[in-house]
């Protein structure tokens, strides 16, 4: 009796339990009633296919990641070759990973090495014919390198977005080469702003002009070459009203400062009232700016944003900390670039490999479609087990409605999200599930049949059931946790409502459904002749 | 009350007839799929699909005119119930992989409908996926697939014995196959939803192999001098109302979701039918068959040397725990030592 007692209080507790974790916050929710937050923060959340919201997946281009570092390799090695008199015919990237120098002269060869000597360790250096090096990048560094920049351009994404204030976003990487990341950004309607936040480069580079502007690149260039250490950028196309043509700019390559030097970006008014960032450099950024600054006054600095000159004000004296990008912005661009400019660059190009869009009105068809298939499939299964196993049936009505509150308990406490295949599971959960109730009660029938006494067949079927069921159970597991592996988003939603619903299926189907048969046995102290199944 | 009150039906003597259904099923699955092609939706093809909410009602050949012009390969379909005026276009191209061109085709399917006069609209959902995606989700769902099957094997084979795990798994198979091939019949398009419904299947299907290969297992130590093939005659009768009723009870529930579960679940509750009906079916006529190829249909009195702890028809004399333990070392012997085989039905 008091076995029964402890079973019976350990079903009721489990039921409190999870019915106020899973069930009632939503119950409260819909009838507005209001409930501390610690039962809020734990509330299933809907995922974007219920809830609408934007869906982006992006690639990371790892190669632009590579390609920087063996750019800045081949100027560094410019600049030794220069500063030890070593002359070359030319430097070049050959791919990304690698860059050649060609038409070192035999008296000098000894010179190029010990210059060459100086380039960092992550390159592999193979001479060839004619006073030729190849530089390569070592393979363990490209993958160090690429893994870098995917993982800088998940957390740039996370701080833009969590700049952009939306609530609840899910960002991660995820394909086969790790190389993607997904973002989902329930509740946002305006993708494009969301795009374009997400997806600009926002690099900042402050260089000093060297000559320009120009309306042509030739007069820009000594004996139709850039000249070394230089290159030529364009304009955005200067003032507004300036319709001409697009301006370049000769610039030195290396820059005064660049966008890690920021400390803050914000949005402001230039002198003429136009809208436009001001900035503040960090302590080390302000050292160098200044020194650049203070060395070249009466010249021109590009502020140039992803490769375009923004504006070239004059230096005017030594400036130090603060600084000022004005050009051609209206007021929501200086607010999305002082965003960007904020969050950090982007360490390698993205491009867009998904994009889905879900209106809340398709959400909500969603949501009413799925509840209303549910309540008729749970009505369906319990009118069916009502009619075939009678007295019976109700026992495992309440373990299968039980199995359904534990599941959404657990859903809520692992902080799960509810998709609109997680619907489906929910549905798949309760035909499986009731089928170890099926099982339980056929084997109680051939037992009975076998004319053994009621107490002897529940006992022996639940027992010799129970192997059977943890069978089933592995096996539909197994099957599970592939498909978690194999899917993304909603379907992992879905294998996880399967997985939570047959844990919770077992100790339903075994544990409660037992225990309420003995709690009805309990109530005859004299042999129970029939059992209506 | 009994569906199935001594059931004695000699399933084994169809299961010819059986393997010739489910070729032909198969075959049939397989012409079309290689003639017609799978239809695979956007997530697998790539390309741009919309749901387009228009305030008055609209004609499928409005919008077919209004978009004829710009794109010729589109799919316009109503979408959902039909007095929300939704209508589903899809169009193949994503635009370029780079940048912003990905919603292009969106953009370009929007102006079109402006300017042909249809009233307001609303962009209820969009898809734009670039077709890269698709490949690495086939290669991630095939691998999926595969791997949970040699989950499923290794674990019977562990649980049961090896000749059990072939059967389940080639009855899993089977179920894979004839699923692909309704849907190919129905031109059900394969979505990552389908999918996930059809790795579901495998995992109902093993469910439905395992309980009457439990029960097999329960009566070979029973009846040992008894031919495997009416030990597994006998195991599938006796579980028979078992397995009608569970595949009842979950063809209710799914039927309830192809019914009212909305036009997103119903290529999913599709696959969940044909996937519980077939399921159900191989469990009975294919998987115990391939236990049968596999070891032999003779006496399976070399089990003998196990203790005769279980009778027939839940005549078990102990129900407790302890004498289920030595269920495994009881078939060891059967493998080695292959019986004669017997007529092919007995």
């Amino acid at each position: 009796m008091t076995n029964l007692r402890w079973k019976l209080i350990t079903v009721i507790a489990v039921t409190v339990i999870f019915a106020a974790v899973g069930v009632y916050p939503i119950v409260a929710a819909r009838y507005g009633i209001t409930q501390p937050t610690w039962l809020t923060d734990k509330m299933i959340k809907l995922g974007l296919d219920l809830k609408g919201g934007v869906h982006l997946v992006l690639r990371v281009q790892t190669d632009d990641a590579l390609r920087i570092e063996s750019e800045g390799e081949m100027e560094r090695l410019r600049q030794t070759l220069q500063t030890a008199g070593v002359n070359v015919t030319g430097l070049s990237l050959v791919d990304p990973t690698a860059f050649k120098v060609e038409g070192i002269k035999p008296d000098q060869d000894g010179a190029f090495r010990n210059a060459a000597n100086e380039v960092s360790t992550n390159f592999e250096r193979d001479s060839g014919v004619n006073g030729t090096y190849t530089f390569t990048m070592k393979p363990n560094v490209q993958v160090s390198l690429r893994e870098e920049a995917v993982t800088q351009a998940r957390q740039t994404i996370e701080r833009r977005v969590n700049e952009l204030g939306v609530a609840e976003p899910s960002i991660a990487q995820q394909g086969q080469n790790n190389d993607q990341i997904l973002v989902q950004l329930p509740g946002v309607t305006d993708v494009n702003r969301a795009k374009e936040i997400i997806r600009s480069t926002g690099l900042l580079e402050l260089k000093i002009v060297e000559q320009g502007p120009s309306a042509s690149k030739d007069t820009l260039m000594v004996n139709g070459q850039v000249p070394d250490g230089m290159e030529i950028v364009p304009g955005t196309g200067g003032t507004p009203g300036d319709n001409g043509g697009t301006l370049y700019y000769l610039v030195r390559k290396a820059a005064a400062v660049t966008g890690r030097d920021l400390r803050s970006a914000r949005p402001s008014l230039d002198e003429n009232n136009r809208p436009a960032v001001s900035f503040t450099l960090s302590s080390e950024g302000a050292a160098k700016f200044g020194k650049v600054t203070g060395e070249n006054i009466g010249r021109d600095l590009a502020i140039i944003l992803d490769g375009k000159v923004q504006s070239a004000p004059r230096i005017d004296g030594r400036i130090t900390s603060d600084g000022r990008i004005s050009g051609s912005f209206t007021q929501e661009e200086v607010q999305n670039l002082s965003l960007i400019l904020r969050s950090g660059s982007l360490p390698a190009t993205l491009t867009y490999l998904e994009e889905q869009t879900i209106g809340p009105s398709l959400g909500a068809d969603s949501i009413r479609d799925g509840v209303l298939a549910s309540l008729v499939g749970l009505l369906l299964i319990i009118a069916a087990m009502l009619f075939y196993y009678r007295a019976s049936g109700v026992n495992a009505v309440v373990a299968l409605v039980l199995n359904l509150i534990i599941l959404l308990g657990l859903m809520a406490y692992a902080g799960a999200v509810m998709t609109l295949p997680g619907i489906a599971g929910f549905v798949l959960t309760m035909g499986i599930g009731v089928d170890s109730n099926v099982l339980i009660f056929e084997r109680i029938k051939e037992e009975l049949d076998a004319q053994r006494g009621v107490r002897a067949a529940i006992n022996s079927s639940f027992s010799r059931v129970f192997l059977t069921l943890l069978d089933t159970h592995i096996a539909a597991l197994i099957s599970a946790a592939f498909l978690f592996n194999f899917g993304t988003g909603p379907i992992r939603g879905f294998a996880l409502t399967l997985t939570i619903g047959l844990i919770s299926n077992l100790f339903t189907a075994t544990f409660v459904s037992k225990t309420l048969f003995e709690l009805v046995l309990s109530r005859h102290h004299r042999q129970v002749a029939t059992l209506s199944i | 009350m009994h569906i199935f009150k001594n059931a004695d039906y000699n399933f084994l003597r169809w299961r010819w007839h059986a393997v010739g259904l489910s070729w032909a099923v198969i075959i049939a699955g397989l012409v079309v799929m290689y003639t017609k092609g799978i239809p695979r939706s956007i997530e697998f093809a790539g390309g741009t699909s919309t749901v387009i909410q228009f305030e008055k009602p609209v004609t499928i050949e409005q919008v077919r005119s209004a978009l004829d012009k710009s794109f010729k390969e589109s799919v316009i379909q109503s979408f959902g119930n039909t007095s929300q005026n939704q209508v589903l276009i899809r169009v193949p191209q994503s635009g370029a992989e780079t940048g912003d061109a990905l919603s292009q085709t969106k953009n370009a399917i929007t102006t079109s409908l402006q300017q042909a006069n249809l009233g307001k609209f609303d962009v209820v959902r969009t898809q734009i996926v670039s077709p890269t995606v698709g490949r690495e989700l086939t290669t991630k769902g095939t691998w999926a697939t595969v791997l949970s099957l040699a989950g499923i094997l290794l674990y019977i084979a562990f649980r049961y014995q090896m000749s059990f795990g072939v059967g389940a798994v080639v009855a899993t198979i089977h179920d894979l196959l004839v699923t692909l091939a309704f849907l190919a019949f129905f031109r059900y398009e394969l979505s990552l939803n389908v999918i996930a419904a059809i790795l579901t299947v495998t995992g109902y299907s093993t469910n439905d192999t395992i309980v009457i290969f439990d029960r097999v297992r329960e009566n070979l130590r029973g009846m040992r001098r008894d031919g495997l093939n009416h030990v597994i005659n006998v195991s599938i009768n006796q579980t028979l109302g078992r397995t009608v009723l569970t595949a009842g009870l979950t063809l209710l529930s799914v039927i309830a979701l192809f019914l009212f579960g909305g036009e997103v679940l119903r290529g999913f509750a599709f696959t969940m039918i044909v996937g519980v009906i077939t399921g159900t079916y191989s469990s009975v006529f294919v998987a115990a068959a391939i236990v049968t190829f596999w070891r032999g249909s003779g006496p399976t009195k070399a089990a003998a040397h196990a203790p005769a702890t279980a009778l027939p028809a839940g005549g078990q004399q102990q129900p407790s725990r302890a004498a289920q333990q030595p269920t495994r070392p009881v078939q060891q012997p059967t493998r080695k030592q292959k019986p004669q085989r017997k007529a092919k039905a007995s």
